[in-house]
């Protein structure tokens, strides 16, 4: 291991935080470069946020298309270790040696298992919104992030418990079985009640579902009815006796356990016990079982025939009962012990009444109200009379006054200590009762009872008043003096409480407490050993769910006696350590009736016992479950489990902390959306036609939410006329994001474009300030939107967005530029959100330490892009401010060259090389081809009847398999194509998808993990080249795919392996221009270890820079320049030719020979070096406009620059006009840094002149991204800005000495003319001098502009499509310095990959000859324009080169005999492509 | 041109005639450029069968020769513009060979209008397709390629 200065050895490994483009593409820099990257990301897979778009502008690609092949790419490349599902807790020690505390969530799905085949959706019931789509569709609890995703493997959303269940004593799941109902699957919701409640159908009545009380639908309308909802399914569950079948148990266990007592906690521990193979003897006092359930509650609440078959079935699990049988009477603790039982559980209950201690309690007509219910439950019914009087307000006290009245009393009358408010009784039950005619007085308590003849004839009360509240929280009833009175009555019900009967109890030997309960811990473990207690006994009176709970808690414990684990169980309910999920945030309710359990007439039911509260029908109690709002993400229903075949879900996982040792970390944590709900005056939220552009972005992907098609959210119809209402969150002081969000006036031209691809007629308007298409080829892009298009752009914000009531159209006011207030009507309105870094990605960079600044950002120093606060730890992408795509690229790769310097020396220490199995010969085997058709989600198989061309294939010579594949890109179809191809013995594989310029790589090297050579493989589009061309016509469509699969197949049959040859890389690089990039360049090349060649054709380093004094941050360049040129100078790997030219330049990627000539004597220099850097700048463009050039008072911004930084402004009233030359149909693009330059000096004269007065004429401010600050910098020190037209460009006349300016004002239509001492114009940038000469030396493609083109856009900033060359600086396109110098550093890092690597593997497409017909003619040597071929002087035969060959194929053409070929492209190849496609 | 005769008087109108396209288009410029046509959804008659070369340099007039003989009733050969070629001048050699091969065609009585070269660069998805969609246009006007029925006599 090398050693690092301070003795501690460096880590060749890198941390990337954030796996969207950014990280990946530091991740692959990195990896390819030869260090471990360990590639982190909160979210569940890879991508980031271009995995949800659509298109990327300005060339209209798809994003996934062109992200795909990276996510794969990432996914299985040797040296990048992916953490999904990870955050970055801590990051202790230093630079070059790191240590990272991760933390990785619960997935509850292990990743290495999951196939991803997708079982376990149809049987999860929850349904959540989808973030993914902009929650526009839905997906299941248990998901895949999106289709491509990588890792390709499912997880499961938790939130937390959900309120119900929580709130349940019993633990009862109520999410999960609300779930399964209203996902109609009756029988495994009841199964999900059964795993704790075997009284569903009694707690379906009784029940005083604290549930309800929690659930958060309760804060949108109303709770859920949970209670009628179980009901429901259990009444279903007894109309369908054949379903009833528990949920097999996992455990079986041995032992004997006696239950003293039947009621609902005996019951539930019985049946708890016997579930799991215990045998159980349940002893029962009475002569029935169901304890308070049958002889506490009356039957109009729980009729018989529920009750006993719920008990039936319990006892059906093989539960052995003793009726009549008492403790202490009929049997004790000891005889039970003694018979065998090894544990026994007491269960008694509390069945004695409390007596009040009021005189004349012992008369007759004197009743107790659990003895009352009792005796009359039992069939006993005592003889009341015609006025009876219910003293106490519990729930006993309304049972006992409403059995009266059904007894034939004529009136009851509950008498209450306090007031409604405090009565514990159920609020339903009130009710009922108030509607069957019981009475109610309150505030009053019994003082006497006076009898004649032995009977009650008289209740004597006294009033009371509430005092201060006491122990119970409820206030103290107060007795007022004076105040007794007396009522007439026949018989009077005390309910005033139970106990249980303690001296039974304390006889066998059980501690009992004053209040004569069974003392007992929190598993139910008694003063006796064995013996176990739980239920009323050991609580006072309770409810059927609390003694269910004891009965599930006790049976625990007695579990885990038999299991033979000792000690104290921490028997807690099941959810108590769990969180509570919080209010879903996600979730926009719609507010709906809760269903009404329908209700007998109280007049018919207080003449007889039938059930007053009838149940929900099946249908209703489905619709019911509806309004559940999905609290807790999944329900734990755990359906999951058993559909997963391969046993991958594991809902117990826990979150898991990982160290790891890393040399350097990269934040690359990306950006959010702005919330627009913060913008309550556009309406999102409210309306349901006002969406955001990602939500827009979503309708708009195939793989979106609707496949593509754009709808209305409301109605679903098509829109015809859309308003984008530009900068929402965005250059906003008021409660939105200061900076200009960078990106929203793109994509927004994006999807106005697409969308008017997708609807016929669409009419799309955009409302905006500024346009800021600044980047390469966005003006062109935006001029397309407006005139190819039709995109209406209004330059205004829009004030309110309102909806019309019936059309749910939206009415837009807005004010004109010029102040009028007009009102527009749209049928849809997308808001162009903002964007802002990533939250997690600010918090994590906080608890590392890294400053932010007020907004969050990570803001580098502005010559320093990519350094923290934190040495080691650099900051990539949007973190640092808002960006696009192939800058957010740039900088990823340009920090990964920053990391790859620091770890310069452990380099290649950790990273591991490929292995791929032996290759097998295929030599002599008939062809045997699988073909594989890809369906691309919808892409493909939408047009293309897939199944057809499967069909097809099956049918062609030497085809021995063939499938279709939903996304063949995906991780688990490459694993199936290895499968097939080891399956089927293929030796020949034909992939019909995409195009194979971005994915061919990729199935050849699948092919290659197969065991076969990879020239093996043949591809043919029927994406691009058949389902999207051609959707109108799928017949035509498929029969051209099936053409295409023909021709393929016919290839393949012929195709030979190539075997494998490598040549050397020159690991040195030639950097062309020595300005501000190519300087940064060659150090950061030099930093890395590599040699470099810098060549610079004027006789000093520092090109353009030298001439930027300041920069618009008010950094001094000049410092970074002479600081540049000393270390360039000094350094032993630069070697510096100044006043040089490349004159001519052979050779390719890994080889060049270079010739420069130069210095003082025209010195002819030659040479060698693998990689070549374009980073020859740009000039200030020439312009004769506006009397440039002709009068001294009109300037350029650069040459006004020079005046400042001298201190000599010619006079201070100064105007200003922008887009001279530039976006004009002679110059179409947009110079990008004319504006910052306009008003970074306008604010130094401001600032440095106080009684000068600046004028800015401009078409559109573009002061993009963090440069929006200093733009509102100059508009507050008064810098006036005036906007014209490029058909009405402000007048310059020459005025004597002075100039005078004319233009008009748009903001009030007026005409002005103003005096000016200075007139300074932006003339933009144009491409260097020598930029085509260079160009046709390196064979490198300009664009339509003369810059250099890239080889892609988007993902290739800084390459070019040639291998080897790398580009960088202004020759790309303007920028500003700080981007000249990321860009440089991106460039050096990709030149670094390739000059690191050593050796590269040659192409498989070069010629080769077949000697035998070669008559030696030389006709290919002259053919061959990279001089690859010879003829040999011994053989007399034509000979390849093949390090040279570049495969163009010239020379198969040249040769008469068909001697010369071309691997992969042989003649014979392609005429048989040729005859399959007319066959 | 009298096979042509033949089928209008057989009540075929040549509206009703589907021509068969083969194209060989090269690896950097035209084929990108199909591509493009299809990532920007550009539309086009299905009439056209693609193979990929490396070059239009590669292109042999064998294959052109082979792919008329077969029965193609058009065949469009796609390269880089005028010195964008990837293999320096590959394109060129095609534009020659092409020219070549029409007037061979023209020999033998088998039109050579039915083969086109076109340059195509890789942002040219809108030129390629409106390629398609003019060669189409033209072919039906020529007639289907006499071959096809001249084999099966």
């Amino acid at each position: 291991m090398p050693e690092s200065r301070n003795g501690m050895s460096t880590v060749g490994a890198v941390l990337v935080v954030g796996a969207g483009i950014s990280g990946m593409q530091s991740a692959l820099d990195l990896a390819e470069a030869g260090f471990r990257v360990h590639l982190v990301d909160e979210a569940w897979a890879i991508g980031g946020t271009m995995a949800q778009l659509d298109k990327t502008f300005p060339t209209n690609d798809c994003a996934m298309c062109i992200l795909s092949p990276k996510l794969v790419e990432a996914g299985r490349h040797l040296n990048i270790q992916l953490h999904p599902g990870t955050v970055l807790e801590r990051l202790e020690g230093e630079p070059g040696r790191f240590r990272a505390i991760l933390r990785r969530k619960a997935r509850y799905v292990d990743v290495d298992k999951c196939t991803a085949c997708g079982d376990c959706l149809a049987p999860c019931p929850v349904e959540l919104p989808n973030p993914f789509d902009g929650n526009l569709g839905v997906r299941k609890a248990i998901y895949k992030l999106y289709p491509q995703a990588i890792p390709n493997a499912f997880a499961i959303e938790k939130r937390g418990v959900s309120p119900c269940r929580k709130a349940c004593p019993a633990g009862v799941n109520a999410h999960a079985y609300v779930a399964l109902l209203r996902s109609g699957r009756i029988k495994e919701a009841w199964q999900v009640i059964m795993r704790t409640l075997p009284f569903p159908s009694v707690c379906g009545r009784v029940c005083t579902h604290p549930c309800e009380e929690e659930c958060f639908r309760g804060q949108v309308d109303r709770p859920v009815a949970i209670r009628d909802l179980k009901r429901a399914i259990a009444d279903w569950m007894a109309e369908h006796p054949d379903q009833m079948e528990l949920e097999p148990c996992q455990e079986r266990l041995k032992g004997r356990v006696a239950v003293v007592g039947a009621g609902p906690a005996g019951l539930t521990a019985a049946y708890q016990l016997a579930r799991r193979g215990v045998s159980v003897t349940v002893f029962e006092a009475l002569p029935v079982l169901g304890g308070m359930m049958r002889v506490g509650i009356p039957a109009f609440r729980l009729p018989r025939e529920v009750l006993d078959r719920e008990i039936r079935f319990i006892l059906s699990l093989g539960i052995e009962v003793r009726l009549n049988s008492a403790l202490g009477r009929d049997f004790t603790l000891d005889e039970l012990f003694e018979d065998g039982y090894q544990s026994i559980i007491v269960a008694t209950g509390a069945h004695v009444s409390q007596r009040a201690g009021l005189p004349g309690e012992e008369l007759e007509g004197v009743f107790h109200g659990v003895d009352f219910l009792r005796s009359v439950n039992l069939g006993r019914s005592p003889r009341l009379g015609g006025r009876v009087a219910v003293i106490g307000g519990g729930n006993t006290a309304l049972d006992a006054a409403r059995t009266a009245l059904r007894l034939g009393a004529e009136s009851v009358c509950v008498y209450y200590r306090r007031s409604r408010a405090e009565m514990p009784a159920s609020d339903e039950e009130v009710e009922q009762a108030r509607a069957e005619g019981v009475q109610f007085s309150f505030l009053c308590s019994p003082v006497a009872l006076v009898g004649r003849n032995g009977r009650v004839t008289q209740l004597r009360l006294v009033r009371n008043r509430l005092a201060e509240p006491d122990a119970s929280g409820r206030r103290r009833p107060v007795p007022v003096e004076g105040s007794e009175y007396h009522v007439d009555v026949d018989a009077v019900i005390l309910a005033i409480g139970q106990r249980p009967s303690s001296e039974a109890l304390r006889q066998a030997g059980l501690a009992v407490d004053g209040r004569g309960l069974v003392v007992s811990g929190p598993d139910g473990r008694t003063s006796r050993e064995g013996v176990y207690a739980g239920g009323d006994v050991t609580t006072g009176p309770a409810t059927v769910v609390e003694a269910v709970a004891a009965g599930n808690r006790v049976a625990a414990a007695v579990a885990a006696v038999l299991r033979g684990e000792v000690g104290e169980q921490g028997m807690g309910g099941p959810n108590e350590e769990r969180r509570v999920a919080p209010f879903p945030a996600d979730v926009v309710p719609v507010p709906r009736e809760r269903a009404r359990p329908r209700e007998l007439p109280p007049g018919v039911r207080r003449t007889n016992f039938d059930e007053v509260v009838g149940g929900l029908s099946l249908e209703e109690a489905v619709a019911e479950a509806e309004r559940c709002l999905n609290c807790g993400g999944c329900s734990e229903c755990l359906q999951c489990v058993p559909a997963c075949r391969p046993a991958a879900i594991d809902h117990h996982q826990e979150d898991q902390l990982e160290e790891i040792e890393v040399g350097a970390v990269i934040l690359s944590a990306g950006f959010e959306l702005f919330d627009a709900r913060l913008k309550g005056e556009y309406g999102f939220g409210r309306y349901p036609n006002v969406i955001t552009s990602m939500q827009f972005e979503r309708m708009l992907s195939a793989s979106g939410p609707w496949e593509g098609h754009v709808r209305r959210p409301s109605d679903g119809r098509p829109p015809r006329r859309i308003a984008f209402i530009q900068c929402v969150g965005s250059r906003d002081l008021r409660g939105g994001y200061r900076h200009c969000s960078g990106v929203c006036c793109m994509y927004t031209a994006k999807e106005a474009i697409i969308a008017k691809e997708h609807v016929p007629g669409l009419e799309v308007t955009v409302f905006c300030m500024d346009v800021r298409a600044y980047g390469k080829e966005f003006e062109r892009y935006y001029q397309r939107a407006q005139e190819e298009y039709g995109v209406r752009y209004v330059r205004s914000m829009v004030a309110s967005v309102k909806e019309i009531p019936d059309s749910r159209n939206l009415l837009l006011r807005y004010s004109t530029e010029d102040g009028q207030l007009r009102e527009e009507e749209f049928d849809l309105v997308v808001l162009a959100v903002g964007i802002r870094p990533s939250s997690a990605g600010v918090e994590t960079a906080r608890r590392l330490g890294v400053q932010t600044d007020e907004d969050g950002l990570l803001r580098t120093r502005e010559l320093e892009p990519g350094l923290t606060s934190r040495p080691g730890v650099f900051v990539a992408g949007a973190l640092a401010g808002p960006k696009d795509i192939p800058e957010t690229v740039t900088e990823a790769s340009a920090v990964a060259a920053l990391a790859a310097a620091q770890l310069a020396e452990a380099r290649g220490q950790l990273a591991r090389e490929p292995r791929y199995p032996p290759e097998r010969s295929v030599e002599g085997e008939p062809p045997r081809v699988g073909v594989f058709v890809c369906h691309c989600g919808i892409n493909i198989a939408g047009t293309v009847d897939v199944e057809a061309v499967v069909e097809h294939a099956r049918g062609l010579p030497d085809v021995v398999w063939a499938e279709d594949l939903l996304f063949t890109c995906s991780q688990d179809s490459i694993a199936l194509i290895k499968e097939r191809v080891g399956e089927h013995q293929l030796n020949r594989v034909v992939v019909a998808s995409c195009t194979p310029r971005t994915h061919e790589p990729l199935f050849q090297n699948t092919i290659r993990e197969a065991g076969l050579n990879p020239h093996l493989f043949e591809m043919t589009n029927i994406r691009e080249q058949s389902s999207w061309v051609h959707r109108e016509l799928p017949e035509r469509a498929t029969d051209k795919a099936c053409d295409l699969v023909s021709m393929a197949v016919a290839k393949a049959r012929l195709l030979r392996p190539v075997p494998a040859r490598h040549f050397e890389v020159d690991p040195r690089a030639l950097v062309i221009g020595g300005g501000l990039a190519g300087m940064t360049a060659s150090l950061c090349l030099a930093a890395q270890g590599f040699e470099v060649y810098l060549v610079e054709r004027e006789r000093e380093l520092g090109g353009m820079a030298r001439r930027v004094k300041y920069t618009v941050g008010g950094d001094d360049p000049s410092g970074l320049v002479d600081r540049l040129i000393g270390e360039v100078l000094g350094n032993p790997r630069i070697r510096v030719y100044l006043n040089h030219q490349v004159e001519e330049t052979a050779g390719y990627v890994g080889n060049y020979v270079t010739v420069l000539r130069g210095g003082d004597d025209s010195r002819r220099t030659e040479i060698r070096h693998g990689a070549v850097i374009i980073a020859t700048g740009a000039r200030e463009a020439t312009t004769d406009q506006y009397l440039y050039g002709r009068h001294p008072r009109v300037v350029t911004q650069l040459e006004l620059e020079e005046m400042l930084a001298s201190g000599k402004l010619a006079g201070c009233r100064v105007v200003m006009i922008q887009c001279v030359g530039s976006r004009t149909p002679q110059r179409p693009y947009c110079s990008r840094i004319c504006c910052a330059e306009a008003v970074k000096n306008a604010v130094r004269i401001r600032e440095r002149y106080p009684a000068s007065s600046v004028v800015i004429f401009y078409r559109d401010i573009r002061t993009y991204g963090l440069l929006e600050e200093h733009y509102r910098r100059a508009r507050e020190r008064g810098v006036l800005f005036i906007r014209y037209d490029p058909e009405q460009p402000p007048e310059v006349r020459p005025d004597g000495d002075q100039l005078l300016v004319c233009g008009r004002d748009p903001a009030t239509g007026w005409s002005l003319e103003m005096e000016a001492d200075l007139l300074v114009l932006s003339p933009g940038v144009e491409p260097q001098d020598g930029t085509i000469q260079l160009s046709r030396l390196f064979k490198l493609p300009l664009t339509e502009d003369g810059f250099f083109a890239e080889a892609h856009m988007k993902l290739r900033p800084v390459d070019f499509a040639a291998d080897g060359v790398y580009l960088c600086g202004l020759a790309h396109g303007p920028k500003l310095m700080q981007e000249s110098i990321t860009q440089a550093r991106a460039a050096a890092m990709r030149a670094a990959v390739l000059l690191g690597k050593g050796r590269l593997e040659a192409r498989g497409i070069v010629a080769y000859v077949r000697e035998r017909a070669c008559s030696g003619c030389g006709l290919c040597v002259k053919s061959c324009p990279y001089d690859a071929r010879q003829i040999d002087p011994e053989s007399k035969k034509a000979r390849v080169t093949e390090v040279l060959c570049q495969g163009c194929g010239a020379c198969v053409v040249a040769c008469p005999n068909g001697a010369s070929q071309q691997a992969g492209f042989s003649k014979e190849q392609i005429l048989a492509m040729v005859e399959a496609a007319l066959r | 041109m009298d096979w042509v005769a033949v089928e209008r008087e057989e009540g075929q109108s040549p509206g009703d005639f589907e021509p068969r396209i083969v194209a060989l288009l090269c690896n950097w410029c035209s084929y990108t450029g199909a591509d493009l046509a299809g990532t920007s959804r550009i539309q086009y008659p299905p009439n056209i069968r693609v193979i990929r070369v490396m070059c239009s340099g590669s292109v042999d007039p064998m294959y052109i020769l082979k792919a008329i003989l077969e029965g193609a009733d058009g065949v469009l050969i796609g390269g880089c513009h005028a010195g964008d070629c990837h293999y320096i001048n590959g394109n060129y050699k095609a534009r020659r060979r092409v020219a070549i091969a029409r007037r061979v065609l023209d020999q033998l009585g088998l039109d050579g209008r039915r083969v086109w070269f076109r340059f195509i660069s890789a942002s040219e998805g809108r030129l390629f397709a409106e390629t398609v969609r003019e060669m189409v246009a033209q072919l039906k006007e020529i007639g289907p390629n006499p071959m096809r029925d001249r084999w099966e006599l």
